[in-house]
């Protein structure tokens, strides 16, 4: 028999007993469903760390100060100012591996209008630090070298503070705000960020020049750095070593003898962000670990009532014997149907899946990733469990006896 | 007797079943040639072996011992799928118990051999229909088997025997189930076929059934009794059956 004769008998035997064949195939359906659905969850999960991190900033490393020392108690990093404004000169001139280098001194301050106000955070920085962080504006200019050398009293404001103080799609360029009773002039509007991967806010901030930060909110000039330094490096593959070289050009520039403890920190944000994609990625497979064992279940359903449907069909494959289908004939109509059923399934299961996919992502809000690849694996699996669980059950059909399976009661 | 030349050449076989430890020998020594063109009727009591010699000639089954030969070849030593394809061109079968394909209509059940001969669908269907035709179902090609009378499904079990043109007609018993009046036509139906040349072998019971046949071969205890050549009774179904309303 020609393939396109044997699905045709295969699908003829199947569409004999529909709802059979329906509950039989629905194993496979809500196991590739569940697949699919399962790891378009844990995708989209991967792709918004993956997007939250990029929107951080590539290639960011963050310097802070050394701890406080009080009574054998140690405090947090950045607790004691030990970095010094010579200190990020060094690490902008010196170190060929980093791009760019600014200083972000932080507090909370509240910004006032002529009738709102919102506590947020200022910051006190150098036009690098957007650079860094791949920040563009939504509107105005950044703050330049010259504001920056003459202290001038200009604002960035983030989208959230903009929303807060003046409601949305309003420009605010070129007004006043007040922040620690100083007049600010707002110069720009930072495009919209979204949130950091520890889900806080990156709009919900104010940015000042870092000269001008010193002067009118932390008062009085310094010789250190009470903040932390923000470094990005040339590429992702220098980032590890701007690293090493910042750490040892800061253990240089503070004295420290080989030993004893650095008294800054550095953090990798690149490094970070590959362990929290390796956790998305370790819920995914889990996810679909899962699913699988559902698939598996499925197939032993078709086993099962394929098994049933030989036992059935005795006397029908006697005759078939008997009218001259060869053992191979009987092996692949039955093989065919057991296919039919689980591709059937998978395709089902596919719809199904992408569904569910995009209702949940409609109902709750996840993020959900449906990708070709996994329908394509997910299909060519189910096909593969049709053929592995079909595989018994036909070859115990091809080796009935023609006599035996004709007298069969 | 069994000249070497015959259409249907037996020598010594013999058939053993082996359960477990118990052998229960089924036919002895049968030495038998079958020409082109006879109609044999195999005859005996029940247990005689007539079902398993029947298997044995419609190479569904193999014997353990002696050697079978059909149309010139040995058939008792080919494979299961070589068989098969012997079965396909060579044979037809008249089951006692019809075994059609239940919801499944009569052309598609007489079409069914020729899926295994590799024939296209269409062609499939105009040669069922052909050879429903010609055992007088014109007008029930898409009954179902559920929807037709036992005589109606053993014509469409002999349609399906005809269907791949062989050239001899095995029947067990096809008259088994059916009352006297359907077994005339049967018979007639089957003498029909003898007449234009196939070769027919047939197991009854009933000597007057076997009457129709031009040789009676009666076995015992799985071996053969006698054999006889005669003169066919011509089985006339108009005939029959005007003499029974006659008589009723
Ligand atoms: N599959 C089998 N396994 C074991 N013994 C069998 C088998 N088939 C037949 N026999 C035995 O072989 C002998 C011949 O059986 P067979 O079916 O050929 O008889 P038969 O002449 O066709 O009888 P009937 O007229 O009742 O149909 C019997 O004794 C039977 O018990
Ligand atoms: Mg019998």
């Amino acid at each position: 028999m020609t393939p396109l004769e044997t699905l045709r008998v295969a699908v003829y035997a199947l569409l004999r007993n529909k709802l059979r064949s329906f509950l039989t195939t629905l194993g496979m359906i809500i196991g590739v469903a569940a697949v699919i659905a399962m790891v378009a969850i844990g995708e989209g999960a991967k792709a918004q760390v993956e997007q939250s991190f990029a929107s951080m900033g590539a290639n960011l490393l963050v310097v802070q100060s050394g701890t406080t020392m009080a009574g054998g108690s140690r405090g947090g990093f950045g607790t004691l100012p030990t970095l010094t404004w010579e200190d990020l000169k060094a690490i902008q001139t010196e170190i060929p591996s980093v791009r760019y280098a600014a200083p972000v001194l932080r507090s909370n301050a509240q910004v006032l209008t002529e009738d709102q106000n919102w506590t947020t955070s200022v910051s006190g920085t150098t036009p690098e630090y957007f650079e860094i962080r791949s920040w563009s504006m939504a509107s105005g200019t950044f703050f330049g070298q010259s504001e920056i050398d003459g202290g001038a009293k200009v604002v960035l404001l983030g989208q959230t503070v903009v929303d807060k103080l003046y409601g949305p799609y309003v420009d605010p360029v070129g007004q006043m705000v007040r922040i620690m009773n100083v007049p600010f002039q707002i110069v720009g509007v930072l495009a919209k960020k979204g949130q950091s991967p520890m889900g806080q806010d990156y709009d919900d901030a104010v940015f000042v020049p870092c000269t001008t930060f010193q002067a009118k909110i932390q008062g009085g000039l310094q010789k250190y750095l009470s903040g932390s330094i923000f470094v990005g490096a040339a590429s992702s593959e220098t980032t590890a070593r701007a690293q090493a070289q910042i750490a040892e050009l800061l253990r240089d520039r503070h004295h420290i003898q080989p030993g004893i403890d650095d008294d800054f920190s550095i953090r990798n944000l690149t490094e970070m962000a590959s362990a929290q994609q390796e956790g998305t990625e370790t819920m995914t497979t889990l996810l679909a670990s899962i699913a699988a064992v559902s698939l598996l279940v499925g197939g032993i359903g078709i086993m099962n009532i394929m098994l049933v449907s030989v036992t059935e069909r005795t006397r029908e494959i006697g005759l078939r014997m008997a009218v001259g289908a060869k053992p191979r004939d009987i092996l692949a109509q039955f093989l065919v149907e057991a296919l039919a059923l689980s591709f059937a399934g998978g395709l089902i299961g596919v719809g199904l899946g992408v569904m569910s996919a995009y209702r949940l992502a409609l109902q709750f809000g996840w993020p959900t990733l449906v990708r070709p690849e996994i329908i394509v694996i997910a299909v060519g699996f189910s096909a593969l469990v049709g053929v592995g669980f079909g595989l018994y059950p036909a070859l115990k059909a091809s080796r009935l006896d023609p006599i035996n399976a004709l007298r069969f009661e | 007797m069994t000249g070497n030349d015959s259409f249907i050449v037996l020598r010594q076989v013999g058939k053993i079943y082996r359960m477990g430890d118990v052998e229960v020998t089924a036919l002895r020594d049968i030495s038998l040639g079958i020409q082109e063109g006879e109609f044999v009727a195999v005859m005996g009591a029940s247990g005689s072996g007539k079902s398993t010699l029947m298997n044995i000639l419609g190479c569904l089954d193999r014997p353990t011992a002696g050697r079978y030969l059909l149309a010139g070849r040995d058939v008792s030593q080919m494979s299961r799928g070589e068989l098969a394809a012997i079965r396909n061109r060579m044979l037809g079968f008249v089951f006692q118990s019809f075994n059609l394909l239940a919801r499944t209509s009569a052309v598609d059940n007489v079409g069914l051999p020729l899926q295994y001969a590799g024939v296209s669908y269409r062609e499939r269907h105009q040669r069922a229909e052909e050879a429903l035709r010609q055992v007088g179902l014109a007008d029930r090609l898409h009954h179902h088997p559920s929807q037709m009378s036992g005589g109606q499904q053993q014509r469409v079990a002999i349609a399906r025997a005809l269907v791949t043109k062989p050239r001899l007609i095995l029947a067990d018993e096809p008259t088994g189930n059916l009352d006297s009046r359907t077994s005339t036509e049967i018979l007639a139906l089957l003498q029909e076929l003898w007449r234009s040349g196939l070769t027919v072998v047939m197991v009854t019971h009933e000597l007057d059934i076997a009457e129709y046949a031009s040789r009676v071969v009666m076995m015992k205890d799985g071996c053969i009794l006698s054999d006889t050549r005669r003169q066919a009774r011509v089985a006339d179904a108009a005939v029959e059956s005007a003499t029974a309303e006659a008589v009723l």
